[in-house]
């Protein structure tokens, strides 16, 4: 058994875990954080996307004793109290979804995309920057609008507080 | 995936030593390769022995034109880095089109080379740029560091420390992934020295990455795509599978060679 420590959504946590227990079922089975989900466990889906220390990784793919001494944030540490994270609101208002299976991979994904291109973003960046995240439902058409309007969004509020 | 024991090491030491007192332990870097292999079950170490906390792996140097990649940098610290771009912008994109941003936060130049997946990016590089792998115990250089499919100059408890290589006067990567997994159907890395041109395919050989001599001397002669017009590889010794046939494979390297060269010279 693994002895870990870390930090999820602002709150640190111990647990006693067996070694092999991915981050994922750490979140979702012992932390009872479901939000973040398992769609392919093969690496490939994306659903399962949430920061390790600020940067988006899959947590189907990493153990949480990798993670230990780490800073997790899951969807569910998104948003400010009841307000939204505008990238959660971005995908509300222009219907980034359809069953919503993905969508918080889709949400955690697109967080880091946004941090990691202060300079804005175009259509053709946000699809390719979308490779490790599958949608089944929507055509991604919604989501890139919701990806490029929440990152609009995001700079004009950094823009006001500078 | 079956049971198994986690490990942190704080230092080169402290991870062969705990390698040596493991059953049958394996070394851990990104794990984006051998995670996914564990859960699989086609990998089934007793201990993992985790390396990303270890100070001597961490860091990118550039000495004038001289460059050196600490193990364990991953794939976004190098596709990012303004020092690697200026001397070699090549080896950037390379490390920006492996897998996706989340993968490439976690995988790591280090780990792609120990494991020398015949489909992988980085192997083509080493190779085409004549790199310098370094470990915890020696220098080896590119042409005997890979020795078949998923095989290396290694031993069993030796660790890649760093990549180091020069400039190239120019250089150039051309992939054509899998359209599903996104990995190197075939890969071709160019580069040009005053001493030669190296040409390196990943994705394509059955023994994994390989130089390809004919490319090369159709290049020294001229570095340009069209050295290469009418040429035609060999499909002995290339990989038949569902996702493509050696013949396919042979015709594509041709391909992405031109591709590599115009990138070079952009």
């Amino acid at each position: 058994m693994a002895e870990i420590s870390m930090k999820v959504n602002g709150r640190a946590v111990t647990a006693e875990v067996e070694d092999r227990t991915l981050l994922v079922h750490f979140l979702r089975e012992h932390q009872g954080l479901t939000g973040t989900h398992v769609g392919c466990d093969t690496s490939q889906c994306g659903a399962c996307v949430v920061h390790v220390d600020g940067k988006a990784v899959k947590s189907c793919t990493m153990l949480a004793a990798q993670a230990s001494g780490a800073q997790v944030l899951t969807i569910e540490g998104l948003a400010d109290g009841g307000e939204l994270h505008p990238v959660q609101a971005a995908f509300r208002e222009h219907h980034g979804l359809q069953c919503g299976f993905c969508t918080p991979g889709m949400i955690m994904a697109a967080v880091d995309m946004i941090r990691r291109h202060p300079g804005g973003l175009d259509e053709k960046t946000v699809r390719a920057e979308l490779e490790g995240n599958l949608c089944r439902c929507t055509g991604y058409h919604n989501i890139v609008k919701a990806v490029l309007a929440a990152a609009e969004a995001m700079a004009g509020q950094k823009a006001k507080a500078a | 995936m079956y049971q198994t024991t986690y490990h942190r090491a704080a230092s080169l030491e402290e991870a062969a030593k705990l390698l040596a007192q493991a059953d049958d332990g394996k070394f851990l870097a990104g794990g984006q390769t051998l995670i996914p292999t564990m859960k699989q079950r086609l990998a089934a170490p007793s201990d993992l022995i985790d390396l990303r906390h270890i100070p001597e792996l961490k860091g990118i140097t550039i000495n004038g034109s001289d460059m050196r990649i600490g193990a364990g940098t991953t794939h976004a610290e190098v596709a990012a880095h303004a020092g690697l771009a200026a001397l070699c912008p090549a080896i950037c994109r390379l490390a920006a089109h492996i897998g996706d941003p989340h993968v490439r936060h976690m995988g790591t130049i280090g780990g792609s080379i120990a494991n020398n997946d015949p489909a992988a990016d980085y192997p083509a590089a080493v190779l085409a740029l004549g790199a310098t792998v370094e470990t915890s115990k020696r220098t080896i250089a590119a042409d005997d560091f890979f020795t078949g499919l998923f095989g290396t100059a290694l031993e069993e408890d030796e660790i890649v420390t760093a990549v180091s290589f020069s400039a190239p006067e120019k250089a150039g990567y051309a992939k054509f992934p899998n359209p599903a997994s996104r990995y190197a159907l075939v890969g071709v890395f160019v580069a040009r020295r005053p001493e030669g041109v190296r040409v390196a395919v990943s994705g394509a050989g059955e023994d994994g990455a390989f130089r390809a001599s004919a490319l090369e001397d159709a290049l020294a002669r001229s570095f340009d795509p069209a050295a290469l017009d009418g040429i035609s590889l060999p499909s002995t010794g290339l990989m038949s599978d569902i996702h493509a046939s050696a013949e396919y494979r042979a015709h594509l390297i041709a391909v992405m060679a031109k591709r590599a060269v115009k990138a070079a010279i952009g």
